[in-house]
């Protein structure tokens, strides 16, 4: 059983569509979960359906989302303080260090984070390729396991077959209402979803075909 | 945000000029473009408190879509595709145009105070 579980993405939301069935497999078997979330999703272009942000007031908006996704999914919360879409452009060894600070400290058995280079969005990549370097840059004999996640089409084929992969359709409910905290992005995202929360039954049915797998790689230290 | 009304527009933009006010400008389609459609391409720009002064400004528009052009000493601020604006804490202008699911397209702000960075 894991220790402690470290998850750490770039965006409000990244936790939920991802990871939200794994998160929560591991808060049922009492495992600490802490999510250090990089930026605010100041950038994003959902702005809800109908629109009910403006790109100044996006920042507080989903920053209440993602509490409210963490309460769902009951887990501990740091909020990094970097700004969407430039962490690309930051030191990468500063941001790094940054996230070596928080790792020492939590000591989880385990981190989750993107897989550099296979992730999309260039947030993903960068937070992704500095939480790797943060456990590299620890006492080997105390760095936790990182499993990485791609999200690419095409990540089978320049990756093999993911180490794990986690079927969370049994949970999905929980992950769908983690998603669904995201107001301003979920309906972007799923397209199609009415005011008062509901989602059709078979707009559900493909966001689990969908979203139904949670894959991730082991990353492998020389 | 809501539809533009151009004359209430007209008249916000008019009460920034000759002054050095805060822009932020952008445009993008999104950073998953190429990723749900491999023929698409990823663009997108942005450029947030920088400080500029213009001594004419005018927003056109056939009722639906509107662009906005802002003349400098040295040079223009351009946009287009603007559909909806908002006066944002009493004080800050701000244009957006939002495609048909509500997704941000392309904005213009300009305000006398910078905008939180």
């Amino acid at each position: 059983m894991e220790k402690h579980v470290v998850v750490i993405y770039p965006h409000p939301d990244d936790e939920s569509f991802g990871a939200a069935g794994t998160i929560a497999k591991f808060r049922e078997q009492g495992v600490p979960v802490t999510y250090l979330c990089g930026t605010l999703g100041e950038m994003g272009r959902n702005m809800g359906s109908p629109t009910f942000a403006n790109r100044e007031s996006l920042p507080e908006i989903r920053k209440k989302e993602l509490i409210d996704a963490c309460r769902v999914l009951d887990m501990d919360l740091h909020m990094l303080g970097y700004r969407d879409k430039t962490i690309e452009f930051e030191d990468r060894q500063q941001v790094a260090n940054h996230l070596k600070g928080f790792i020492e400290d939590i000591e989880p058995s385990l981190v989750i984070t993107h897989y550099p280079e296979h992730a999309i969005h260039p947030d993903h990549n960068a937070l992704g390729a500095a939480a790797v370097e943060a456990v590299r840059l620890m006492d080997p004999t105390k760095r936790p396991t990182v499993w990485a996640q791609a999200i690419t089409n095409t990540h089978y084929e320049d990756l093999g077959k993911p180490d794990v992969i986690n079927d969370v359709k049994g949970i999905f409910d929980k992950k769908m209402e983690a998603i669904l905290a995201h107001k301003s992005q979920a309906s972007g995202m799923l397209k199609t979803f009415n005011q008062d929360g509901n989602i059709s039954e078979d707009l559900k049915e493909e966001a689990k075909k969908r979203l139904g797998k949670e894959r991730f790689y082991i990353w492998k230290y020389e | 945000m809501k539809p533009i009304e151009i004359d209430k527009v007209q008249e916000m933009l008019e009460s920034f000029m000759n002054k050095e006010v805060y822009v932020h400008l952008e445009t993008t389609n999104g950073a998953y473009a190429s990723h749900f459609n491999d023929k698409a391409y990823n663009v997108g720009v942005y450029i947030r408190n920088t400080t500029v002064s213009f001594s004419q400004a005018k927003i056109v528009g056939d009722g639906n879509s509107y662009r906005a052009g802002l003349k400098m000493e040295k040079g223009w601020i351009y946009a287009e595709g603007l559909t909806d604006w908002e006066i944002y804490e009493d004080t800050k202008l701000l244009l957006a145009g939002h495609d048909r699911e509500g997704r941000l397209m392309v904005a213009l702000q300009i305000s006398e105070t910078p905008f939180s960075y």
